[in-house]
């Protein structure tokens, strides 16, 4: 078991005839992953990856035509929030966005648009989900990640390789990786995901790796302290960060909550979770949690 | 991207929001004609004289003075264009003030607070207004919460009447102003969401003795991402009032923000950069940057990273910690050594590389002649670069 995405998961790519979503559905295919076809509006009958793949011309034909069920998206910002839409209006079940730089006030509505359907939406600006062994979508490099018994989440991409390369220091790998993205605006949470691996059979223990500004760390935590069983270690990143440099007065009184690492990590360790001090000792806590 | 008080009010003007008007000017021969206009234009007799930087506190500070004649406010003009203002937003160094608004002065009856925002944790924008206008808003939020009433905007939907109908009976006002206000807040929004703000605060919104309901102040922040849209707001930024190196770093597609310390640091992610300057705090050092380098990093960049870096005379030791992932460690590897001997560094530098062909870039930074500190862990390249920045 893993969450997500599996061998089994019916991948397309929105943007697979451009350059970064070719490159990159080519190294989801060759990790094993069973990427079925892309989207490129205009472009429909034509193959890509070297004729390995057929290209629609809509998420609703591909869903058709390959029984896609998981999208990954490489569509530029100006198109992107479009694209996720389209995914979720065509029943594709789980989207992932990499597009880095869509407009937030596209995002608010697109959050709202997918909430509407049944599709889950993951990022934008993220880099994806990777179940080792199983299938990666998105860029996080395969081998990062061995397969395992942790659950990770995390706001941030290299970071999530820098936690997923300690664990495996440690002899330790993951049922699953997921990248959610740090934007103001995100489709799946840290909350959602501690549920997932909460209900994951082979996921022993969950990493959540967060950073400065909003809430969403909190908000697991305090959904952790009374539903999850599993212990949970957590990291904020941006305890030296200075204040205030991306949000002015209004943002920062929108929650009224203190939104520093160091009211962040206070929280959660008052709602159980493990939190780790230096981001050096991630791999180390969750091998000495497991040991207990 | 911020934008100066007199730009804001520009756009509200055109937006149909009575504003507190005025003439902005940037050279001292400019002030007598200035003040004229506003006196002729205007039909104002009494005069601000608003010194333009992008930070809050400038009437605390002494950048907002109010005149009651011609002659003390062409004094005004000459004491402020010019001055280094220091509020509690621009730091102990203060910003030099290089335009400033003289505007026609007000009869204030009554002040309020107004803005726009994005609330993250409900993916909503929301509208918040306050009877406690002209002060501190972060303290209201502190001390009396419940004097900041909110209307959440449902996307797609825009700011409803009945929304604006309750802002306006939150701030007690009625008849003929609370009309004013009404269609004000509606015109705000639309503002707002149609030029991609991240914020717009109005502090003060005001009622003048006439009755008339006025933004006195204005402050709007724009998404960045939503610039390619706006081609217009996009040309307002003023490099002025940003740090240079801060800028130069821009033109490389290198996010660089600048802090206070001695260990220079250049990585590639954000999450990871700002876990890199917590270490390097932990272990006893303080870091003099925030630089994300990206996900493309490669020779050019890890050069233009190291002169941005060392544009910075603080800094004693620099530390390079590098995930690669799609980026090849051994390319990164090559492209330090390279920018090592061309830039002639004379500070000490540290180098962790993890990942994608992490073993090769290793053997090539060890068999250079540059003197490269090598770390195997995370936790070793900030005990090693806090240790070097010691000297």
């Amino acid at each position: 078991m893993s969450i997500l995405v599996n061998k089994d998961s019916k991948i397309i790519v929105q943007g697979i005839t451009g350059s970064e979503g070719s490159f990159h559905a080519d190294q989801c295919l060759a990790y094993g992953g069973n990427v079925v076809g892309g989207v490129t509006p205009g472009k429909g009958g034509q193959t890509a990856l070297d004729g390995k793949v057929p290209v629609f011309n809509s998420c609703t034909e591909a869903r058709k035509a390959v029984q896609a069920n998981v999208s990954l998206i490489f569509v530029p910002p100006p198109f992107a929030a479009d694209a996720i839409m389209e995914a979720a209006a065509a029943g594709i079940e789980l989207i992932i966005c990499i597009t880095e730089g869509i407009p937030v006030a596209q995002m608010v509505e697109v959050k709202a648009f997918v909430e509407a359907t049944k599709s889950r939406f993951i990022g934008p600006n993220c880099p994806g989900i990777l179940t080792p062994d199983e299938a990666k979508v998105g860029i996080m490099p395969g081998f990062i990640a061995k397969k395992g018994t942790i659950g990770l989440i995390s706001k941030s991409g290299t970071l999530t390789y820098e936690a997923a390369h300690q664990l495996g220091t440690e002899g330790l790998g993951q049922s699953t990786c997921v990248g959610i993205g740090g934007d103001p605006i995100i489709g799946t949470t840290m909350l959602d995901l501690l549920k997932m691996f909460e209900e994951d059979p082979e996921t022993e223990a969950i990493i959540m790796i967060g950073e400065i500004g909003g809430s969403m760390e909190i908000e697991a935590a305090q959904y952790a302290k009374e539903h999850v069983s599993k212990p949970v270690i957590g990291f904020i990143a941006g305890q030296t960060a200075p204040p205030g440099r991306r949000m002015g007065h209004a943002g920062a009184i929108v929650s009224g909550a203190d939104e520093s690492a160091a009211a962040k990590k206070k929280l959660m360790a008052e709602c159980g979770i493990i939190v780790v001090e230096s981001p050096a000792d991630i791999g180390r806590t969750v091998k000495a949690t497991l040991n207990k | 991207m911020k934008i100066h008080e007199y730009q804001a009010k520009e756009l509200l003007k055109g937006y149909g929001i009575p504003i507190q008007d005025g003439v902005t000017i940037e050279n001292l021969d400019q002030a007598e004609a200035a003040v004229d206009r506003v006196h002729k234009e205007f039909g104002a007799d009494q005069y601000v004289v608003k010194a333009q930087i992008h930070a809050g506190g400038r009437g605390k500070g002494g950048g907002v003075k109010f005149s009651t004649t011609r002659e003390s406010a062409l004094e005004n003009i000459q004491n402020i264009l010019g001055m280094t203002l220091v509020t509690h937003q621009t730091g102990a160094e203060g910003r030099l003030v290089k335009k400033v608004m003289v505007a026609e002065a007000l009869d204030i009856k009554q002040e309020f607070y107004a803005a726009i925002t994005l609330d993250r944790s409900k993916g909503l924008d929301v509208f918040m207004v306050s009877t406690e206008g002209g002060m501190e808003i972060e303290e209201v939020a502190k001390t009396s919460p419940e004097k900041i009433v909110r209307e959440a905007i449902i996307p797609g939907f825009g700011l409803r009447n009945f929304q604006a109908r309750n802002l306006v009976l939150a701030l007690g006002l009625e008849g003929a102003a609370a009309k004013q206000a009404r269609g004000i807040f509606k015109k705000l929004y639309q503002l707002y969401r149609e030029l991609d703000c991240s914020i717009v605060e109005i502090n003060p919104l005001i009622i003048t003795d006439q009755g008339d309901v006025v933004a006195l102040d204005a402050k709007f922040n724009f998404d960045d991402n939503a610039l390619y849209l706006h081609s217009d707001i996009a040309k307002m930024r003023d490099l002025d009032e940003e740090d240079p190196a801060e800028v130069e770093a821009e033109k490389f597609n290198l996010n660089y923000i600048k802090l206070d310390g001695s260990v220079g640091c250049m990585v590639n992610g954000a999450g990871l950069a700002m876990a890199t300057m917590d270490i390097i705090n932990q272990v006893g050092g303080s870091p003099a940057n925030f630089l994300d380098v990206g996900g493309g990093a490669n020779v050019e960049t890890v050069k233009n990273g190291f002169r941005i870096i060392l544009s910075d005379e603080n800094v004693k030791a620099v530390l390079i910690n590098i995930f690669g992932g799609i980026v090849r460690c051994d390319r990164i590897a090559n492209g330090i050594i390279e920018a090592v001997k061309e830039l002639d560094l004379n500070v000490p530098v540290v180098v962790r590389l993890e990942g994608t062909n992490a073993e090769m870039a290793k053997e090539i930074l060890a068999n250079s002649d540059v003197a490269i500190i090598s770390a195997d862990s995370f936790a070793d390249a900030a005990n090693k670069v806090v240790e070097a920045a010691k000297g």
